[in-house]
């Protein structure tokens, strides 16, 4: 790792004031050139992750080597290479249970392994904090990067009723930062939080600030952790509930959350909104394409805008339809077939037109190619 | 000189009917593990992980600390717990589906990394709160709603000696095989708890103890009989005893 210092940082990419993306914990002063992968890692440690469970599957490995580097120096934070990510995600179920900051990471074919743990993390209301680096799917699919996991990951994933929330940085400053907000906001709901990042943000190499350990608030008093009944009554974590009512009860309870989170958590970044005539809807490192291509078509004089979520759950359907008040036209762009639009076009509710523009398979393109599909749509909708 | 109360219902069991079907061996091993937990003083820092199964309910009937486990995930999930609280006494409590067919993977590499737990494993045959189905211990020829006729070893394969196997491991510390058959077999049993606990808490290793018990329910015969053919037919494959102890030089 290269260490970067400038006097005062790179300023900060232009945004709206809608934009919510600010961490304000991060320093500025001592940079490190890291790939996403060992930022998620470092920014985990940072986070006081006191121990992550994880089975190899690229693009993802450098996390689980970063943590098995870092968690063995502290003598009560510790490392295991699981057998397979179905064990590995129970693991965080027992660390979660005793009221361990824990984490696994993996990507696609190894989250779907993990979907049966994650259905229980959230039954049983546990916090924890998977990261999803995605590769090209279905099946084994291939190591490239792809946004194919969007259903998976925004729709919970596993059998049964419940939500995760869901970040998708599209920076590897933002990975670190949100990594360390994945915990929080793990803890504080009592959730499963899930980072949807892809390999192309995994490998990647930025400049990147860790914020300074004593500035990350602690971990909340957990009053509902296994740990031994002594001076307190027993206790017992379950997921089963065979009295219909009370199973119903538990779907309500955690539909109450899930709108306190939708109510409370959306964060997303807007860019160029404030004249646009189109404004392409992207996240992750489409969005970062789709921005490289928005400087290009605003120099051709295009009044084009982007709308980056940045919780892919809860979506930021309010900011979407507040939007169509004065902007007719959206563009999708997902490195998928067609996922996020959906949500995009629920979002609207009819009120403009979406088009959409989908690479699958593990295909990245250009900023340039992207300012073409851009300016094409652009002109096809009129909007010279 | 007043009476003196010799037999009550242990402290690390909560006052609750167990549920468990007439001549079940549940109820039995429940209270064995939790006259062992009050014996040793150590339902203070207790944690037991229940399965998927028909022992799903024991936090009903425990009063220690508990969290269950997805099926089969036992050894996983108090890994994750003895790890964060190593002064903890963390035990899973498995049946034969759960820890020799659908956990195999889970409980195998937990006995190879030499994880500090200890696991109850009931091995009863057959799946009980399904309904009777094959179990990966179902014995040859034995009737189940899914080996009609019985099971046949070139249809369905063989029972699976999964205590053998983890023997094999080179962090297992101590294998048994008890069966709850009579009042020789319980009392062997309840030691078997005991040694098994102690070995977690001296570290030395992975712990298990295989109990074989009888489910007349699904063995359709009357309780007596179920108890008898565990003692007959049964350990004809899961030969009772100790299968390893690395205490013993």
């Amino acid at each position: 790792m290269t260490e970067i210092t400038t006097p005062l940082g790179v300023p900060d990419v232009p945004c709206v004031p809608w934009c919510v993306q600010r961490s304000p914990l991060r320093s500025t002063v001592n940079k490190q050139l890291m790939s996403g992968n060992h930022a998620i890692g470092e920014a985990a440690v940072r986070a006081g992750c006191r121990c992550y469970f994880g089975y190899p599957i690229t693009p993802q490995n450098e996390i689980g080597e970063h943590m098995a580097r870092r968690l063995n120096e502290f003598d009560d934070r510790f490392f295991i290479q699981a057998e397979s990510e179905l064990a590995a995600i129970n693991m965080v179920i027992g660390a979660s249970m005793a009221g361990a900051r824990a984490m696994t990471s993996s990507s696609s074919p190894g989250i779907s392994l993990k979907q049966e743990g994650i259905s229980f993390l959230c039954a049983l209301e546990l916090p924890a904090v998977i990261v999803n680096m995605t590769r090209g799917g279905p099946g084994l699919g291939n190591i490239a990067p792809a946004q194919s996991d969007y259903f998976q990951a925004t729709r919970g994933g596993g059998h049964g009723d419940y939500r995760t929330i869901v970040l998708a940085p599209s920076s590897v400053q933002e990975a670190a930062d949100l990594t360390i907000e994945a915990f929080q906001l793990a803890d504080s709901y009592r959730i499963a939080t899930v980072i949807l990042g892809d390999g192309m943000l995994g490998q990647m190499m930025e400049p990147v600030a860790f914020p300074d350990g004593k500035k990350i608030p602690k971990p909340p008093v957990k009053d509902w952790t296994i740990t031994g009944a002594r001076g307190r009554p027993s206790r017992f974590l379950r997921s089963l509930l065979l009295d219909p009512s009370a199973e119903e009860e538990l779907n309500w309870k955690l539909a109450r959350k899930h709108e306190r989170i939708a109510a409370h958590e959306v964060r997303y970044e807007g860019y160029q909104l404030e004249d646009a005539k189109m404004v392409v809807v992207a996240f992750g490192t489409a969005a970062r394409i789709a921005k490289g291509a928005i400087k290009r078509t605003r120099e051709e004089g295009l009044k084009v805008g982007l709308l980056r979520p940045i919780t892919l759950w809860p979506f930021p359907h309010k900011m979407i339809r507040d939007l169509s008040k004065r902007v007719g036209n959206f563009l999708v762009y997902e490195m998928n077939t067609g996922q996020m639009v959906e949500d995009v076009r629920l979002a609207l509710d009819g009120k403009g037109k979406v088009s959409f523009y989908g690479r699958p398979g593990g295909v990245v393109i250009t900023p340039l190619e992207m300012g073409r599909v851009i300016a094409s749509r652009y002109y096809q909708k009129g909007l010279r | 000189m007043g009476f003196q109360r010799v037999y009550s219902r242990p402290r690390a069991l909560k006052d609750a009917p167990f549920h468990y079907c007439p001549g079940c061996g549940h109820s039995i091993i429940h209270r064995l593990v939790a006259e062992v937990i009050d014996e040793m003083g150590i339902q203070e820092r207790t944690i037991g992980v229940p399965p998927a199964g028909c022992a799903v309910l024991a936090y009903n009937y425990f009063d220690i600390d508990m969290g269950e486990s997805p099926h089969g995930r036992g050894a996983a999930v108090a890994t994750g717990l003895k790890r964060v609280l190593p002064e903890s006494v963390v035990f899973s409590y498995q049946g034969d589906g759960d820890i020799a067919a659908i956990g195999t993977a889970e409980t195998i590499h937990a006995a190879n990394r030499g994880e500090k737990i200890t696991v109850i494993f009931v091995n009863n045959g057959v799946y009980g709160m399904t309904g009777g189905q094959m179990a990966p211990t179902t014995i040859l020829g034995q009737e189940t709603t899914t080996t009609p006729g019985g099971r046949n070893q070139g249809r369905d394969g063989f029972p699976l000696n999964l205590s053998e196997m983890l023997a094999l491991t080179k962090g297992s510390a101590y294998l048994e095989r008890t069966a709850v058959t009579n009042p020789k077999n319980i009392m062997r049993t309840k030691k078997a708890i005991e040694k098994a606990f102690r070995v977690q808490m001296d570290g030395t290793g992975f712990s298990l103890v295989e109990i074989l018990s009888p489910c007349p329910t699904n063995l359709k015969l009357r309780p007596a009989d179920a108890w008898k053919w565990v003692e007959e037919k049964m350990v004809d494959f899961f030969p009772l005893g100790v299968i390893k102890d690395v205490t013993k030089g």
